[in-house]
C-alpha cells in the first residue's frame, strides 16, 4: 500500500484532478467580467468596384477602424481575435458574410487602437448584385482564453452602401 | 493433499477472472463516458487535438479543443473542425458565409489564422466552398498542452506498444 508505484499513482491522480478543477475555475471566472467595448468604422474610399470575368462583383475599399476593446481582457485571456465583416443580402442569398480584415490583439495595451487599412481579403460576391446595395459592417471579437470556454460577440454598424455604378 | 492443490488452482482461476472482469468494467466505463460525450455534444469526435500550427498563436500543436455542434447555422468567425474526405480533420476559422435564399444551404470558406491564403486549395475535388455537412463541430473550449500525449502516441507508434505491453505486464505480475 505504500510502495513507490502506489504513491506515484496517487500523486498523479491527485495533481491531474486539481489541475482540472483549477482550469474550470479559471474559465468560470471569465463570467464575472462585464465588458463594455466600443468601435467605429468609416469607409474612407471605394478604391474600385468591378465585375470580374466570371461574373462576380468585386470591390476594394479603404476603412478607418477605431475601437476600444480593453474591457474584454481578463487575467485568463490569451488573445483577442478580431475581424471586420461585411454583411448584406442579395436576391440569390438571404445572408452573405465576407471577412474583410482581421487582427490578433495579444494584450490589453493593444486593445485600444485606430487603423487605416484597405481590405485584407478580397471582397467578392456570389453574383453581381452589389451595385447600389446597402451593407452592414460588423466588428467581431473572439476571446481566446488561456484555458477553458471561448466566447465571442460583435458590434453591428449599419448605413454603408455600394456605389450605383462600377468604377 | 491432492484436493488442496485443486482448490488452489480454482482460486487462481477465480483471481484471474476477477481481474479480467475489473479490466472489462474499466474499459466499458471509459467507452460509456466517451459515447455519452458524443451524444451530449452532438459531434462524432467531441475532443480533438490540434495537429498543425495553422491557428497560431491562438492554438498551438498539442492543445485540445472541445467541440459542440447544434442546428444553429455556421457564421463567420466561428472556429470549425471540418473533414471533407481527408485523412485528418482541419481546425480553421470561417471567413466567408453565403446562405442561399432558396435552399437555406450555406457555402463556407475557411482559413487558418496563421495562413496567408484561404483553404480553397485544400477542399476536395475542386469544390470552391465547404458545406455545413462537412463540419464536425464548432470549437467552444480549449485546454493547452494536454494533447501532446496523443500526438506522441500516434507519431511514434513504438511507444504505444511499449505502453500497452508494460501495462499488460503490470496487470499479470501484480499481486492483487
Amino acid at each position: 500500500m505504500h510502495s513507490f508505484w502506489y504513491r506515484l499513482n496517487g500523486l498523479l491522480t491527485f495533481s491531474v484532478t486539481i489541475l482540472a478543477i483549477m482550469c474550470a475555475i479559471a474559465s468560470l471566472s471569465d463570467n464575472l467580467n462585464t465588458p463594455s467595448p466600443s468601435a467605429e468604422i468609416q469607409v474612407m474610399n471605394i478604391n474600385w468596384f468591378q465585375k470580374q470575368p466570371q461574373g462576380n462583383d468585386e470591390v476594394s475599399l479603404t476603412m478607418n477602424i477605431s475601437a476600444d476593446l480593453q474591457s474584454l481582457f481578463t487575467w485568463n485571456t490569451k488573445q483577442l481575435f478580431i475581424f471586420v465583416a461585411a454583411e448584406y443580402e442579395t436576391p440569390k442569398n438571404s445572408l452573405n458574410q465576407v471577412s474583410l480584415w482581421d487582427a490578433i490583439i495579444p494584450a490589453k495595451e493593444h486593445a485600444k487602437f485606430w487603423i487605416h487599412t484597405s481590405n485584407k481579403y478580397r471582397f467578392v460576391d456570389q453574383g453581381n448584385y452589389l451595385r447600389g446595395k446597402e451593407f452592414n459592417l460588423t466588428l467581431h471579437w473572439h476571446v481566446m482564453p488561456k484555458t477553458g470556454k471561448m466566447f465571442a460577440d460583435k458590434i453591428v454598424l449599419t448605413g454603408y452602401s455600394f456605389p450605383e455604378e462600377y468604377r | 493433499m491432492g484436493w488442496i492443490e485443486e482448490n488452489m488452482k480454482f482460486t487462481n482461476v477465480r483471481k484471474i477472472l476477477s481481474q479480467a472482469i475489473s479490466l472489462g468494467m474499466v474499459v466499458s466505463l471509459a467507452l460509456m463516458m466517451w459515447k455519452g460525450l458524443t451524444c451530449i455534444t452532438g459531434s462524432q469526435s467531441p475532443v480533438v487535438v490540434v495537429l498543425s500550427g495553422s491557428m497560431e498563436p491562438g492554438f498551438q500543436r498539442g492543445d485540445i479543443l472541445f467541440l459542440y455542434i447544434n442546428k444553429n447555422p455556421i457564421r463567420t468567425g466561428q472556429i470549425v473542425v471540418f473533414n471533407d474526405g481527408r485523412d485528418i480533420p482541419i481546425v480553421h476559422r470561417v471567413i466567408e458565409v453565403h446562405e442561399h435564399e432558396d435552399t437555406k444551404e450555406v457555402d463556407i470558406l475557411t482559413k487558418g489564422d496563421a495562413n496567408e491564403d484561404d483553404d480553397r486549395m485544400l477542399y476536395a475535388s475542386n469544390h470552391d466552398w465547404l458545406q455545413q455537412k462537412y463540419i464536425m463541430g464548432r470549437a467552444v473550449g480549449f485546454l493547452p498542452y494536454v494533447g501532446w500525449f496523443t500526438i506522441i502516441m500516434s507519431e511514434k507508434p513504438i511507444l504505444k506498444y511499449i505502453l500497452v505491453g508494460g501495462l499488460g505486464l503490470l496487470v499479470l505480475t501484480s499481486k492483487e
